[in-house]
């Protein structure tokens, strides 16, 4: 089993981002859970989002405490909030930042910077970097397809969102392929 | 066919497709998704129903008894505060003997408020004669409403249910569930035909005044008919299973439970937890198995016995608990289990949203081998 733990704010979208993984995931023949964990439902307070993905079904309810994967869509979480807690060996973590680190990324990890905010406000107009991450993460974990994103994007989204967030993927999961 | 999507939009799919005639209910965190979704049903024309709206969960459920009374395959569904408001009309639904089906996505009482998940909301009206059944995953939420309405709407019952599904933990989780489709339910669930129902033609009463000559006898008539409720479940549960592939005619269901020296009794959304934790513990040579409890009303005290007649010890999980007493389940394993020698332990966990992790399963399991009796698990000693 590999699990994906991301971390957010309120209204950044890392609990829709979790589900379009799961739902990308799932095209992809896996069995995918994904579930949010809120604190106080509200803009900007700190939010996390799980995903587990598994060949077979997948029971355990827990919330992801060893993830195999991190999401951190605001890096100014990263001093009040220990966004890299228990991250196994080997592990990638994605941060959206245009900065260089100045924090420590446990040994053994995998750290992909991506300005996740930039290529969403050219490609969307708005500073949401949930699908930029999503693609970034289909690039540099290959859990998900690119083609199995965009169609979950194209169904949760009216289309001309869904394009514009298509691209926003598109861009950032060219970015990290070509980083690869 | 499979499809991932939200516990809740599962749910309120599989009500759509049992064709109620009437909904009523108030948005509630973390129930609003399935009225959310009900309520567009109705507006898209995907459900041919009559939405009530209302100011609250009080009305909510009186407009379902009126509902129901006249003749209408009738729904609801609610969690925590929302339940509690509606609690009178709870009570009077069952008495009226009124097969109203209501969802609870399951979450703590206040004060102080929580909105995360455990059971105190359901349990607390373990009396008010309501059957009960408990999800352990997004497919069994949404197979057991069919089952519901199917046991509920049966002449020989005619009490209503609540569908109950951990709150966030399965209401908010995108899994994969195989999602029937309308003809598979039109053939599963008749259509709904209540023995008595009100009519301005041929007048009747439903919620009577009860002198004391005759109460006694309408309170044992729901007892009968909650026991009753045990075979006809176990019928549509067969059914279920013949026609779907899942089996539902338990009440009750064991893993790795044939050879376990240490039970764990559980109910929903822990349960799957606790299995991935028995897998490691056998792999590490411990003989710990799971009873579930899918159905807690009627309660399977028959069946639970007999099922745990070769263990040596039961810990039994409970998400909720009768202050000043103990958890409900432990009280009622304990006394399903009254005459034997085997020892049960109760264990209060994860109350108001505390995390239950797989290394919490295994520290019960050790405890109930030479820990103290029942006790709130996992407090935070510093807070006390």
């Amino acid at each position: 089993m590999r699990e994906l733990r991301i971390h957010g704010r309120g209204g950044q979208g890392s609990v829709t981002a979790a589900e379009l993984i799961a739902v990308a995931a799932f095209e992809g023949g896996v069995f995918a859970q994904a579930f949010p964990a809120f604190g106080v439902e509200r803009r900007g307070a700190p939010v996390q989002a799980f995903v587990r993905l598994d060949n077979k079904k997948i029971r355990l309810r827990s919330q992801v405490y060893e993830p195999d994967y991190i999401i951190v869509q605001d890096s100014t979480l990263i001093k009040d909030v220990n966004v890299f807690m228990g991250v196994k060996k080997g592990g990638i973590v994605i941060v959206n930042t245009e900065k260089k680190p100045d924090y420590v990324i446990p040994e053994g990890v995998k750290l992909i910077t991506i300005d996740a905010t930039s290529i969403a406000l050219k490609a969307i107009g708005l500073p949401i970097t949930n699908t930029s991450l999503m693609g970034a993460f289909a690039a540099a974990t290959g859990e998900i397809q690119f083609f199995a994103l965009e169609k979950a994007l194209n169904h949760r989204f009216p289309k001309e969102l869904a394009s514009k967030n298509i691209a926003a993927a598109r861009i950032a999961f060219d970015i990290v392929k070509g980083a690869a | 066919m499979m499809e991932i999507t939200e516990g809740s939009h599962a749910v309120a799919e599989a009500v759509r497709l049992c064709r109620p005639q009437v909904v009523s209910a108030y948005p509630i965190t973390p129930q609003t998704h399935i009225v959310e979704a009900l309520a567009d049903f109705v507006a898209n024309g995907q459900l041919d129903a009559e939405y009530i709206t209302v100011e609250n969960e009080l009305s909510a459920l009186s407009a379902c008894v009126g509902a129901s009374a006249a003749g209408s395959r009738t729904y609801s569904a609610t969690t925590s505060q929302g339940l509690m408001l509606m609690a009178e009309v709870v009570f009077n639904a069952a008495g009226m003997r009124l097969p109203i089906i209501m969802s609870i996505a399951n979450r703590a009482l206040g004060a102080p408020l929580s909105i995360w998940n455990d059971m105190q909301d359901s349990i607390s009206l373990r009396d008010s004669g309501w059957l009960q059944f408990y999800a352990e995953d997004n497919q069994e939420a949404t197979d057991l409403h069919l089952l519901a309405f199917k046991v509920a709407e049966d002449n020989s019952i005619q009490l209503p249910a609540f569908v109950c599904f951990d709150g966030f933990i399965l209401s908010h989780t995108y899994e994969p569930v195989d999602m029937l489709t309308q003809e598979d339910v039109d053939k599963y669930l008749p259509k709904f035909n209540p023995a008595e129902r009100l009519d301005a033609a041929d007048p009747i009463s439903f919620g009577m005044y009860a002198t004391p000559e005759y109460y006694l006898e309408f309170r044992y008539e729901m007892d009968q008919a909650q026991k009753r409720a045990k075979d006809v479940i176990a019928k549509a549960g067969k059914e279920f299973g013949e026609m779907f592939g899942r089996d539902y005619s338990a009440l009750i269901e064991g893993y790795r439970l044939e050879d376990a020296d240490t039970a764990i009794v559980a109910m929903g959304s822990i349960c799957g937890t606790v299995k991935d934790a028995i897998d490691e513990m056998r792999t590490a040579g411990m003989k710990v198995g799971l009873l579930k409890i899918r159905v807690f009303r009627p309660f399977p005290a028959e069946e639970i016995a007999k099922m745990l007649s070769h263990v040596k010890r039961v810990a039994v999980l409970d998400k909720n608990i009768s202050l000043g007493a103990k958890g409900a389940t432990a009280m009622e394993v304990r006394d399903a289990l009254y005459g034997s020698a085997i020892p049960v332990k109760g264990y209060v966990l994860g109350l108001g949203g505390r995390d239950v992790r797989k290394r919490d399963i295994k520290e019960i399991v050790a405890f109930s081998e030479k820990g103290p009796n029942d006790q709130f698990y996992g407090l935070r000693k510093e807070l006390i």
